[in-house]
């Protein structure tokens, strides 16, 4: 990281001054709250590095507008909430099934239906078991700051294209509309591989190319699909992120992602305070999900208790990793409502079995 | 000896598996001979729609990217903003550009797209089985028309040539049928011009082709090709609705 001046920024321009900085240069997209920082940053700041922004007539057309740049192995990026990530499902299937890479941002909102643009937790499962038809998943980042938002950004792009996957960047109201100061680092690698032997450049000089999702020939679609999963246990295998805090001793680990581990972290210092030994687990990337640490911590014998803003998501995930599902407690809100840290702590202080 | 007639470059060769009868191997041959006529096959990306023509990628010697039904302008939008110096055309039937891909066709015409748009319409669900599109005729039985398409119930035969060149964007909109020589002789014109309008960065241009399926018509080819012209021809009327000016080629 380069010791570059500080921005202050929201969440939403972090993200696409990032995405710009790590030499993404063409932005579709359709307008939806609480994202449209985004999208507007964009519209102004593509055309001043050569780079293009186009509103899309929907989110149906501006994911099929990505699966065709991203074909042509540029860094390409679009960004929505809710309603519209609904609508890019199709396209998500066929971005994993043509094993393309680009970056898709969720600010997700509340719902089901249009529901409120509020912070919310809701799309955990949307985001990480799927949502399009298949056997397929999206390489899935949950930041929790602004500096995360731009990090992860760069992160989202590099990624992807090592795994041709699509990555989602998974945030939220609080962090799209919070301003931070922002180290605007930028990376050296700004762009994927000339060289890869998929792209779609026209067939000078070559073979012609193909991408696709169809495979009707006997055994072409099992074959296919084991590949899919090879990249997918690589990518378990190399590319998890978490950060853990005082679990060493922890009687009681708190598991939360995003937003809430962020208020978490103030909950578990406040128990600190109080004498109480609690740790947290916050998982980084969503899918891969952390669960050979999770795994680790359990059998230290320590309770967990998974916070979410949803009723109860990921706490799924957490349970078949810990070593006896019996561990896991689960405190959560759902859309609509953001909790306190003293809700937590009063949680966690109900929880808590030394 | 000189050589008068040949498989166009741009085709692999590979034997079309088109039922007998079936209208859209003229329609490759013709998309072929054009990406040849202004030698642009190096340069050239298909965008393969999902249909009877999905496996585009398999007759012509370019490369293709497979798009979701009926996201095909969409798709070819997306690479034509990255690769503008290349030749970007889309190959779409009328259950994917005229049903399902309505809102990706209007969108990308109205923005003048500087894309090719090859739409073959022949009034049904070739792929599935002969289910009813929004360009089956009045009257016509499909396997979910059975009694006969019903304007009541079912709305009638869409113009997409004529809905699309009433928009500002594209630089050519035509109809053109190939179910006899002359009119075969017309559509290798037009669609060559086509091309040219993107050669020549004029911006969207857009070709029906009215074709035959035999096979889901219940009717043999001789009796399709009769029918494109005694059922379809009156109803889609051919011709070029909308051309930005461009020097004539031929
Ligand atoms: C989202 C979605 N819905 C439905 C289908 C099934 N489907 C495949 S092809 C097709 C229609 C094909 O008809 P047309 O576009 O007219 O092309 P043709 O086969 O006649 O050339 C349909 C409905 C699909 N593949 N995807
Ligand atoms: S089903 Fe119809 S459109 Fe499809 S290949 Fe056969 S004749 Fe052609």
């Amino acid at each position: 990281m380069s010791a570059a001046k500080k921005v202050f920024l929201k969440g939403n321009e972090a993200i696409a001054m990032a995405a710009i900085n790590a030499g993404c240069r063409y932005y579709f997209g359709y307008p939806i709250t609480p994202q449209n920082d985004i999208p507007e940053y964009m519209a102004r700041h593509l055309p001043e590095v050569g780079g293009e922004f186009l509103q899309a007539e929907s989110e149906i057309a501006s994911i099929n507008m990505l699966l065709g740049a991203a074909a042509t192995g540029v860094r390409v990026m679009t960004s929505s909430s809710g309603p519209g990530i609904s609508l890019m499902q199709e396209g998500f299937s066929y971005l994993a099934g043509n094993e393309l890479p680009a970056l898709v941002v969720n600010m997700s909102r509340q719902g089901p239906g249009l529901g409120g643009i509020n912070a919310t937790q809701g799309d955990y499962f949307q985001a990480v078991k799927g949502g399009g038809h298949g056997d397929y998943h999206l390489i899935v980042l949950a930041p929790h700051t602004g500096q995360e938002l731009y990090d992860l950004t760069i992160k989202g792009f590099e990624l992807a294209e090592k795994y041709r996957c699509l990555t989602m960047l998974l945030g939220d109201a609080i962090l799209g509309q919070i301003k931070e100061p922002i180290d605007p680092w930028k990376p050296e690698k700004t762009a994927g591989d000339p060289d890869r032997e998929w792209l779609i450049t026209g067939a000078r000089g070559r073979q012609p190319r193909l991408i696709k999702s169809l495979y009707l020939a006997d055994g072409e679609m099992e074959k296919h699909n084991w590949r899919l999963q090879e990249k997918y246990r690589r990518l378990a295998a190399e590319d998890v992120m978490v950060e853990t805090r005082h679990t060493d001793d922890a009687r009681l680990v708190v598991v939360a992602f995003g937003s809430m581990a962020r208020i978490a972290k103030t909950s578990i210092e406040q128990a600190r305070a109080k004498g109480l030994r609690v740790g947290l687990i916050r998982p980084i990337t969503l899918y891969p999900f952390p669960t050979a640490t999770i795994g680790e911590i359990s059998r230290q014998g320590a309770r967990f208790l998974t916070c979410e803003m949803n009723t109860g998501q990921m706490v799924e995930d957490v349970r078949l990793a810990v070593e006896n599902p019996g561990q896991v407690e689960f405190y959560g809100r759902p859309g609509g409502s953001v909790p306190t840290p003293e809700e937590i702590l009063a949680r966690i202080e109900e929880t808590y079995q030394d | 000896m000189k050589q008068i007639f040949a498989r166009p470059a741009s085709l692999t060769g590979k034997n079309f598996h088109f039922c007998p009868g079936c209208h859209h191997g003229i329609v490759h041959r013709l998309v072929a001979e054009a990406i040849d006529y202004f030698d642009l096959r190096e340069r050239t990306v298909g965008i393969a729609s999902v249909g009877c023509s999905v496996f585009l990628y398999d007759y012509f010697a370019i490369d293709v990217i497979e798009a979701p039904h009926g996201r095909a302008a969409a798709v070819a939008t997306g690479t034509k903003r990255v690769l503008d110096d290349r030749i970007v055309f889309t190959y779409q039937g009328d259950g994917d550009l005229a049903a399902i891909g309505t809102a990706e066709i209007i969108h990308a015409a109205n923005r003048g797209e500087n894309i090719t748009v090859i739409f073959v319409n022949n009034s049904i669900y070739g792929m599935t089985g002969g289910q009813m599109a929004p360009t089956t005729m009045l009257g016509q039985q499909s396997t979910t028309s059975p009694y006969g398409r019903d304007c009541q119930r079912d709305g009638y035969p869409i113009k997409m040539a004529e809905m699309l060149a009433a928009l500002e964007g594209p630089s050519l909109v035509a109809r053109v049928a190939v179910d006899r020589p002359p009119n075969v002789k017309k559509a290798r014109k037009v669609i060559r011009q086509a091309f040219q309008m993107q050669v020549e960065n004029k911006g969207f241009s857009f070709v029906e082709v009215l074709s035959a399926c035999p096979t889901n018509w219940g009717l043999n080819p001789q009796q399709a090709v009769k029918r494109v012209a005694e059922e379809m021809i009156p109803y889609f009327p051919l011709g070029v609705l909308k051309q930005k000016d461009v020097v004539d080629v031929l």
